[in-house]
């Protein structure tokens, strides 16, 4: 690094490349940890949000901030500085798949139904709410200012660690899920179609929580709760290009990749200087997206 | 013996017993009717043979291969099965419904080969204007050949109907039980269909089984078993059976 380009340098390679290519990432990956968990539970209200993630990846969080885990200072502002992110990454990312394991073993009980999964995970849901809450309640206002920030979701905290992570568990995760997109087919129609067809409904199902669990939890405990994407995403690409999981897996993780890369633009030249937390700018852009996709289309799409 | 052998199949959830001790024959390139009461275990019975449930004791055997012991991927090649009351859910095109059933013999997606075993199917069926609509925007009556599509699509050589016409009114009852019996006849399969409709068992039955309590009550000709005294014991129901060109199963 030279210093006429030096401080160019470092904007680009080490602040605005890390933070688009998680983005792009980040996006993908909740949208396509939706489509899967959608269409294995053969419902349209489910990501892997409602089935307790986001709530359990904020407690771990939480519980990270309030113990002092990775150290603070405090600033001259009075806010705390988190000195390593680490600690509360792994935190959050334990308990997002602590969630996770509970619902599936649950629901594995009773024979892993559609309609046991969503109650446990919205269960777990409500739960791991409650404790965040009770987290914040007894916590300096500091540190509950701190899970607040951290609850909004942002990019502010990518980095190229974060990225290779993300960039890795997409990868690993969109592999089997793309090659099982027929077999995802069959489970839509019916799980008794599935199984006349060689697919063992409860094992595809369960893998496929596992699977979109796995990617939403990573991301999630990097950059905090980014909602609506993955909720989202799956819907808007059905409503342009039918509900064929061939086709919708690859393009709704396209659509969620673009949404949340455009809402992070939005999110930082909106109010100069203030870059606001991206995950507040997601619902903005992406809700009159649908409301217009809902109108204008006539046709059922799930 | 070319053909299906059930021996002394036996079911239950749990304490209740469904089927019990169920035997019976169904040859090839012939339809045999299930006909009982409703929760006689006819749907069971299907679901024992496709694969869905395990039977708790008993055999199934195929062409000499007990279907127990054939692996889910094999079976699902073997034997081309349609549920009860199964709805279109998601809209893709005919075309790709079709298709998926394909699954058992691709992995990452369907070939040449499958992509024309689907059109044939389609001419077959006569679906050629159905095949680009979206599944949710075809009638009753049109998703259930869609159904029996995904079923033959297979090439299984055991097809087990779950009420294909239920839904039916009388043009695509004629029509889809027309198709069934060709087909069964041309390519030589083993058809198992349950029904509630007595007359139109008669009509395209080659063979009846009439169930009562979890078991085989009597079975054979339609011309030979569909008289008063059995429909009687079987369903309770006083009935006259008028013989014309077919049967006619009249209540009075």
């Amino acid at each position: 690094m030279n210093n006429r380009g030096g401080n160019l340098d470092a904007i680009i390679w080490e602040i605005r490349l890390p933070r688009a290519f998680v983005a792009v990432f980040a996006g993908a990956g909740l949208a396509l940890a939706g489509s899967a968990t959608q269409v294995s539970v053969r419902n349209p209200l489910a990501s892997p949000f409602t089935l307790g993630i986001s709530s359990a990846a904020g407690f771990g969080a939480a519980l990270a901030i309030v113990l002092g885990a990775g150290g603070f200072i405090h600033t001259y502002l009075g806010g705390i500085l988190v000195l390593s992110h680490f600690p509360l990454i792994i935190s959050s990312f334990s308990f997002s798949l602590l969630a996770t394991l509970i619902t599936i073993f649950l629901a594995k009980l009773k024979g892993a139904a559609p309609e046991t999964i969503i109650l446990t995970g919205i269960a777990m849901s409500f739960l791991f709410s409650a404790a965040t809450s009770f987290m914040q309640y007894f916590g300096t206002t500091e540190q509950v200012a701190s899970i607040v920030f951290w609850l909004f979701g942002s990019l502010s905290k990518a980095s190229w660690d974060g990225f290779w992570t993300i960039f890795l568990v997409f990868v690993a995760a969109s592999i089997p899920l793309y090659r099982w997109s027929y077999r995802y087919n069959a489970l839509l129609i019916d799980d008794e179609v599935a199984k006349s067809l060689g697919v063992n409904p409860e094992t595809l199902r369960l893998t496929s929580m596992i699977l979109s669990s796995l990617v939403t939890a990573t991301i999630v405990s990097f950059l905090g709760v980014i909602g609506f994407v993955c909720l989202v995403s799956p819907h808007i690409t059905r409503m342009i290009i039918g509900s064929d999981n061939k086709y919708l897996f690859p393009a709704s993780a396209l659509v969620g990749a673009n949404i949340l890369v455009l809402s992070d633009v939005v999110s930082r030249t909106l109010l100069p200087p203030i870059i606001l937390p991206v995950g507040i700018i997601t619902s903005f852009l992406g809700v009159p997206l649908l409301l217009y996709l809902i109108l204008k289309k006539k046709r059922h799409w799930y | 013996m070319a053909g299906l052998r059930i021996e002394n199949l036996s079911f239950s959830y749990g304490r209740r017993k469904i089927l019990e001790n169920v035997s019976l024959e169904a040859p090839k390139g012939k339809i045999l009717c299930l006909l009982g009461p409703n929760g006689v275990g006819k749907s069971t019975l299907l679901k024992c043979l496709a694969g869905i449930i395990r039977p708790n004791s008993g055999r199934m055997i195929l062409d000499g291969r007990d279907l127990k012991e054939v692996g889910i991927k094999d079976l699902s090649k073997l034997v081309g099965y349609v549920p009860q009351n199964i709805g279109p859910v998601f809209s893709t095109t005919v075309f790709e419904v079709i298709l998926t059933s394909r699954l058992p013999y691709f992995n990452w997606s369907p070939g040449r080969a499958d992509i024309e075993k689907t059109e044939g199917i389609i001419k077959r069926l006569g679906m050629e204007k159905l095949a680009f609509r979206y599944t949710n925007e075809i009638s009753g009556g049109e998703w259930q050949k869609v159904v029996l599509a995904m079923a033959l699509v297979k090439e299984p050589s055991l097809l087990l109907l779950d009420e294909p016409t239920s839904n039916l009114d009388l043009k695509h009852q004629v029509d889809v039980m027309g198709i069934i019996r060709e087909l069964v006849k041309n390519k030589n399969l083993i058809a198992i269909i349950t029904t509630h409709d007595i007359n139109l068992a008669s009509k395209y039955a080659d063979v009846v089984a009439l169930m009562k309590n979890g078991s085989v009550y009597a079975v054979g000709e339609p011309r030979c078993i569909l008289n008063e005294k059995i429909i009687q014991e079987v369903y309770d129901v006083k009935v006259e059976v008028i013989r014309c060109a077919s049967l006619f199963v009249s209540p009075v």
